[in-house]
């Protein structure tokens, strides 16, 4: 019979095969679709996802778990939506216009996608009109913008703007290295990530609770 | 270039002094006896626009007003000013040479003045990425960038550098993957053919009109790499690895005719200095303004330039930030110049102790250490080419590391000794021509469309 924790201990060592096995196995023996998402692959992510919090492992570890968990995924979400099932969340991440910088919008995205959400990449120099498109056509519940430079920090605020003109109601997180909480509170953002890990922390708190 | 190193003999690789010195600006003379400061800075929040034009040059005006008179008032002997163009400012030209127009005509009244010795460094901001992929040497964004290189001369810059990002588009995929095959792709493969299109072009300006062509820097991967690595996102030795990596990337710099000094956040500048004898502006505890390091001391050990990065022009409890850099930076050359004006065996003294207050602690320190910089460079310049130096600089950092970790000569946390075995293993499938790595790369699907193979001639 297929054992969760031998799916959840897959993720974690990153073994794609076995936790598409397991998935698989499962799914034939009847165990319900929520169950395997819950006690198999979000489980073997919390885990990861705690030892990168320790310090214990690096991204490239949380990514190859990701990748395992992405490739269960494939088996699963068909069977989930059949049940009903909705991911996590949606979200959608870019980074704010006149700025190129991307590795960190990139990690947060790597991050969520590890941690059930489904996730629109709105990519890099993005205007304020294209957020408000992109969120649109996405229906995103979480956005989540990423500056870099002092000099886009104010594009943030023009976009937050234009979200809420728009009527866009989704949560909005910001983050970047010259970001604060209280430059958050002053544009008024849902909430501020000081980095990848937290971002998913935060992501949780304003879509799931 | 020669496959001799300039600087063979640890004695003579020394703070201060550089095989070839630059003479630029206003009697400036780098690498021929004394560190000097160069001070950068860069805008606090605001936005860059034709609304707010006036305000951002007023911003530029009370830096350096700021610096300027600071540097005076210590008495600086020489002084180098950098002025790194934001991205709004290399995409319309006349901005960027508007403020270095500035700049230079403040540093001239300066000079004329109070006789304080300087040189403007014009940096550009590397904008082809804004097109995704990336077109590396045609289109809007290669046009500004070309724009204000050939305004620079006229405008009053001494010296011009680039941050070049040819390579990116791969390189940051490697960096959160600890993929050194990618990483050496990125850098030896897609940047060194980026730096060899770009630095013949900036090459070729700078000899028509007398401005230094002074370097460039592999910020954007080996400095990416040591902030994530501080971030505990990757392992301290991946991202001491990516910095000998990057070595031969920024070597094209040079050999397409760059004179130095190099970038100050080319941390990889040490290896610079011994392999081509150029200066080298470094940073380290001076540009915690900008971002954290572990080679805050070693990073000055042979330097010729010393630099804080950047800074923003907010207000500090005793001055704007860029006059508070100004002065930290001063006194640390006055002690350096201090030292070397009572001879080698103090700077040799004071040297070392800037290397080994931080080379035991931190893998990315230790590659910094002057002797080992001296025997991975002998390792690297004996290969041909951009790409079997920089698989060169892999292997012969991660033995370096894995043999002076063993001997307790630098400390690697438990958890970091198994990724040097998995970098090994990933280097011994490496292949030893660059024809073979880029058939295999070219056919990862995960790479597919991110660049554009005929923009780096491939």
């Amino acid at each position: 019979m297929a054992d969760m924790k031998d799916l959840a201990d897959a993720i974690i060592k990153g073994d794609m095969k076995t936790a598409v096995e397991v998935t698989k196995k499962a799914l034939d023996e009847g165990v319900e679709p929520q169950k395997v998402l819950n006690d198999g692959l979000v489980a073997g992510m919390g885990v990861i996802g705690k030892r990168f919090k320790a310090n214990e492992v690096y991204i490239p570890e949380v990514l190859i778990a990701a990748r395992a968990m992405k490739s269960a995924m494939e088996v699963l979400e068909p069977k989930l939506t059949e049940a009903g099932v909705e991911p996590v969340g949606k979200a959608l991440i870019g980074t704010v216009q006149g700025d190129l910088h991307d590795i960190g919008k990139n990690l947060v995205i790597m991050m969520l996608k590890g941690n059930g959400f489904e996730v629109v990449d709105a990519g890099v120099d993005v205007s304020p009109d294209a957020f408000v498109e992109k969120a649109r056509s996405s229906g995103a519940k979480l956005i989540g913008l990423s500056a870099l430079l002092t000099t886009t920090m104010p594009a943030m605020e023009k976009t937050i703007q234009a979200l809420r003109n728009a009527g866009v109601e989704a949560k909005i997180m910001i983050g970047g290295a010259p970001i604060t909480q209280a430059y958050s509170d002053k544009i008024q953002a849902d909430g501020y990530a000081p980095d990848a890990a937290s971002a998913v922390d935060l992501a949780m708190d304003l879509v799931v609770a | 270039m020669a496959n001799t190193l300039k600087i063979n003999k640890i004695e003579n690789f020394l703070y201060g002094k550089a095989p070839s010195v630059v003479r630029c600006g206003r009697e400036v003379e780098i690498g021929a006896g004394q560190v000097i400061p160069e001070i950068n800075f860069t805008l606090p929040m605001m936005t860059i626009d034709d609304k707010n034009w006036c305000e951002v040059i007023k911003q530029y005006e009370e830096i350096i007003d700021g610096v300027l008179k600071r540097a005076v008032r210590l008495e600086v002997p020489q002084l180098l000013v950098e002025f790194e163009t934001l991205p709004e400012m290399t995409n319309r030209p006349q901005w960027g040479l508007e403020i270095t127009r500035l700049l230079a005509d403040k540093m001239d009244r300066c000079y004329r003045d109070y006789g304080l010795k300087s040189a403007l460094r014009l940096t550009i901001n590397d904008v082809r990425e804004f097109n995704r992929p990336p077109l590396m040497r045609s289109g809007k964004y290669w046009g500004n960038l070309c724009g204000i290189l050939e305004g620079s001369a006229e405008a009053g810059a001494d010296l011009i550098a680039i941050e070049s990002t040819g390579g990116k588009e791969i390189g940051d995929e490697a960096l959160v993957n600890c993929d050194v095959g990618a990483s050496i792709f990125a850098l030896g493969v897609l940047g060194a053919r980026d730096m060899e299109f770009l630095w013949n072009h900036i090459t070729d300006y700078c000899n028509r009109t007398g401005v230094v062509p002074s370097g460039d820097s592999a910020c954007g991967f080996a400095n990416t790499a040591m902030v994530l690595a501080e971030q505990n996102m990757i392992p301290r030795v991946f991202a001491a690895i990516v910095r000998v990596i990057s070595v031969p990337r920024s070597l094209v710099a040079i050999r397409q005719g760059a004179k130095g000094p190099t970038k100050d956040c080319a941390y990889e500048g040490p290896y610079l200095k011994a392999i081509a004898g150029v200066p080298i502006s470094m940073e380290g505890k001076s540009a915690a303004c900008a971002h954290l390091s572990p080679v805050g001391n070693v990073s000055q050990a042979v330097c010729d330039c010393w630099s804080n990065e950047s800074t923003q022009n907010i207000r500090m409890l005793s001055a704007n930030a860029p006059t508070v850099s100004m002065e930290q930076l001063a006194y640390d050359c006055r002690l350096m110049n201090v030292a070397a004006s009572e001879g080698i065996e103090s700077i040799i003294r004071l040297r070392d102790w800037l290397s080994e207050s931080d080379s035991p602690l931190d893998p990315q320190a230790y590659v910094l250490k002057p002797e080992i910089v001296l025997e991975i460079s002998e390792r690297i310049i004996a290969q041909d080419n951009p790409y079997e130096q920089s698989l060169e600089a892999a292997r012969s950092a991660t033995e370096v590391l894995k043999r002076d970790s063993r001997e307790g000569k630098v400390k690697i946390k438990e958890n970091e000794l198994k990724w040097l075995d998995m970098i090994e293993q990933q280097l011994e499938t490496l292949p030893e021509d660059e024809e073979q790595l880029i058939e295999q790369m070219l056919q990862r699907p995960e790479f597919r469309g991110k660049f554009l193979p005929a923009e780096y001639g491939i």
